[in-house]
């Protein structure tokens, strides 16, 4: 059981929490993509917490390497996020995420 | 407790209650603030942590490039075209229960799974050696890495503007497919057709004068 003082334990289990408010917000949201991709951003940012935290803990760096590279692929990602988020508001008038339901049978 | 340990404490708190703002927050501007709020404060543990550079990189690419981008796109949107519905229907409960059920579990497995003796964060170090360092394995160990990702933000902000850019109806272009494309029948038409001959003698002298206009 983590004691009072910050280990390596409290900050996984910050990640974790970080983590699951995300999620919670991604399958909740009905109603904008845009939210949806912030939500995205967290997730990655609780991965980047753990890297960050082992990277620490084990006095090895390439954890903050790799921290450096998800932080370029998720900012490549809310990129391409956005503009397929604009391509949708372009041709359907709304980014709401109730209305993308043409796959459904 | 340690200074560091309230630090690490008030940051959490501040943390966490600003990710659930960004989740719940109606207007997606404010919940842009929040993003904002939680990348800083990140960034902040980071930096306590002694990864100085990730923190400051965060601030710097988040909170500078990342969420301009997201407030442009919600400028672009228009957002009191927008209908701001409420949120919240009939798929919040379901996803309160699965989140707490995934966080018990996620919290059990790092209580209980953990076989590590010691896990006691070491001190962030006062020497400030963690830019160098870093630097030394990102273009050292790490260079073929740095370089795929460089092709791939680049790869990426192509992919946005050609998924963005609008054809201009008015721009006159070349479009290399087309002129490549081109055939000798699209250019160069061959009429079959009598041959051209020598007008008769006419009796009069006078000829017509839109005939002389006319060759």
């Amino acid at each position: 059981m983590p004691g009072l003082e910050p280990t390596l334990l409290h900050y996984l289990l910050l990640a974790a929490a970080l983590l699951v408010i995300s999620l919670v917000g991604i399958i909740a949201n009905r109603r904008n993509v845009l939210v949806l991709l912030m939500a995205v951003e967290l997730v990655l940012l609780a991965a980047n917490l753990n890297f960050v935290a082992f990277s620490v803990y084990y006095h090895d760096l390439s954890g903050q390497v790799m921290t450096a590279f998800v932080l370029a692929t998720a900012a490549t990602e809310s990129a391409i996020g956005l503009a397929l988020l604009i391509l949708l508001f372009r041709r359907r008038g709304t980014i709401a995420v109730q209305t993308l339901d043409v796959l459904k049978g | 407790m340690s200074f560091s340990a309230i630090l690490f404490y008030v940051f959490a708190v501040i943390l966490l209650a600003s990710a659930v703002r960004v989740v719940i927050m109606q207007h997606p501007v404010h919940a842009a603030m929040a993003l904002a709020q939680t990348l800083f404060t990140m960034a902040a543990i980071w930096i306590t942590l002694g990864a100085e550079f990730l923190g400051l990189a965060l601030v710097v690419i988040y909170v500078g490039a990342v969420m301009v981008l997201f407030l442009f796109v919600v400028m672009m949107l228009d957002a009191r075209q927008q209908k701001w519905t409420p949120r919240w229907q009939r798929h919040l409960v379901p996803a309160v229960i699965l989140g707490a059920v995934m966080l018990v579990e996620i919290a059990l497995l790092i209580m209980r799974g953990v076989k590590m003796k010691d896990t006691t964060m070491p001190v962030a170090s006062a020497s400030m050696e963690n830019t160098r360092e870093l630097g030394k394995l990102l273009f050292g160990q790490y260079l073929y890495s740095l370089e795929l990702i460089a092709v791939l933000l680049l790869v990426g902000m192509i992919a946005a503007i050609v998924l963005t850019h609008r054809q201009n109806r008015f721009a006159k272009r070349q479009d290399p497919a087309e002129q490549v494309a081109v055939t000798r029948e699209s250019r160069l038409r061959v009429v079959s057709m009598a041959a051209e001959t020598e007008a008769p003698e006419q009796s009069t002298a006078e000829p017509s004068p839109e005939k002389e206009g006319g060759q």
